[in-house]
């Protein structure tokens, strides 16, 4: 997929939608935070009701990509896709900040046939092949997601951090991996390289299952595109973002859509 | 926690400096649990604000055993992981050793020894975090000061994995 070739227009005009999705993704490492020289952790990837307990779908496992701290690809291991959710591996043999990503991309096109509202999923060829870009009732949207987690062997780093200034990215102001209760955490995300403002933030805490209320948290990002909270329980976090707006794909007007999840924990003092 | 203050001491204003010594007294108490590990146990001095400023002992398992590498669960013992173990190179010459079995150990440092030779005088905290396996974590902070012919006498105590902690400077 080219999107070099996808001129994304939705900065300056951004809708920050509400990011109320019915299903959350996550990735779930079993450590963030480990030490030694050698290490592996297993990771679980669903997309789910409850955080953090699989219970609808797993995470596509084709998709997943593991960046080292020298910012190298480096192989899953042991992969596995189970009913509820996928399960694979990562050897930890550097010391510093791995990023674990599960990134997908999907095209879909609303037209209208016979006079009824009808919509297509498929890939970016078939979409071209049914002519949905050239036809003026059709509209196409391409969206995007990035899943992702932070792991730390060592002392963190940054140079796994996603810096393709292409499409929504996570910037640590606090390293994900260095989130502690009662302490202020700051994060930024940036759209194609610039600040992205007024994103709409949620922030939720693991073990929903068990409060009558999620207790979900949204916070807005500021012009610098900077969102911060304090934890006030140790435990796992769940965060999500979401932007969509008009884009052009060699020309042709599309909508485009961007969401965005990483998973951390907040230890205890 | 805080920590009591038994004496203090301002020393003699006048003489030349003299080496002091710091010495501090912990206290691993005896667990009746039915899986006991010895615990892991960091020592180290910071300043107010956390930033270390000595480490002067790590209590962990030095060779690889049956649970693995002893440096992969350094981690549990998370303040001073998160302060300032993940930046060091383990071992650390003259602060890593073997665990130790419950009772009252006490540690000597001359203020010359290179481990406290980067003190000024000021405000600091002593920091003692111990962490077992498949048990607790507990850590006691004492603050104290920090000069040349100061004297003191100070003891906090843990309530789980930690007994008395003490402090001693004196010349």
């Amino acid at each position: 997929m080219k999107l070099r070739h996808l001129l994304y227009m939705c900065v300056a005009g951004a809708t920050a939608v509400q990011p109320a999705l019915a299903h959350r993704m996550w990735l779930l490492p079993s450590s963030y935070t480990l030490s030694g020289d050698d290490q592996w952790i297993t990771v679980d990837g669903a997309v789910s009701n409850d955080l953090f307990f699989p219970n609808h779908v797993p995470l596509n496992y084709e998709n997943v990509t593991v960046h080292t701290p020298e910012g190298e690809a480096l192989s899953v291991e042991d992969g596995w896709v189970g009913a509820l959710r996928t399960t694979f591996d990562v050897h930890l043999t550097e010391q510093g900040t791995y990023r674990i990503v599960e990134g997908g991309s999907a095209w879909m096109a609303f037209y209208e046939e016979d006079g009824e509202r009808r919509r297509m999923r498929g890939s970016l060829e078939e979409l071209q092949a049914a002519g949905f870009f050239e036809n003026p009732t059709a509209q196409v949207f391409h969206s995007r997601r990035n899943v992702e987690a932070y792991v730390t062997l060592g002392a963190p780093s940054t140079d796994a951090f996603a810096t393709t200034d292409e499409g929504l990215e996570l910037r640590p102001i606090t390293h994900p991996n260095d989130v502690y209760v009662g302490e202020e955490a700051s994060f930024s995300f940036v759209m194609d390289g610039a600040p992205a403002e007024g994103l709409e933030v949620e922030i939720v805490e693991g073990n929903d299952r068990y409060r009558d209320d999620p207790g979900a948290v949204t916070v807005t990002t500021d012009a610098d595109g900077v969102f911060s909270f304090t934890p006030e329980e140790a435990g796992r976090y769940w965060i999500s973002t979401s932007v969509r707006g008009s884009g052009e794909f060699e020309g042709h007007e599309i909508g485009v859509g961007q969401s965005y999840v990483v998973t951390f924990e907040a230890l205890a003092l | 926690m805080r920590a009591k203050l038994t004496i203090t001491a301002l020393g003699l204003l006048s003489g030349a400096a003299q080496a002091q010594s710091l010495d501090v007294g912990v206290e691993l108490p005896s667990m009746n649990v039915a899986e006991y590990h010895r615990p892991y146990v960091a020592v180290w001095i910071s300043h107010p604000d956390h930033t270390v400023a000595a480490n002067l002992a790590v209590w962990y398992q030095l060779d690889d055993g049956p649970e693995g590498h002893g440096e992969d669960w350094l981690k549990d013992i998370r303040q001073w992981w998160r302060r300032t173990g993940r930046s060091l190179e383990m071992p650390v010459d003259g602060v890593s050793s073997a665990t130790r079995a419950p009772g009252q150990y006490t540690l000597s440092f001359s203020s010359d020894d290179e481990r406290l030779s980067a003190l000024e005088a000021g405000s600091y905290v002593l920091h003692v975090e111990a962490s077992r396996e498949v048990g607790g974590r507990e850590m006691v902070s004492i603050p104290f000061e920090w000069s040349e012919d100061g004297e003191a006498e100070l003891s906090d105590t843990g309530s789980e994995e930690l007994g008395e902690v003490r402090l001693s400077i004196h010349q």
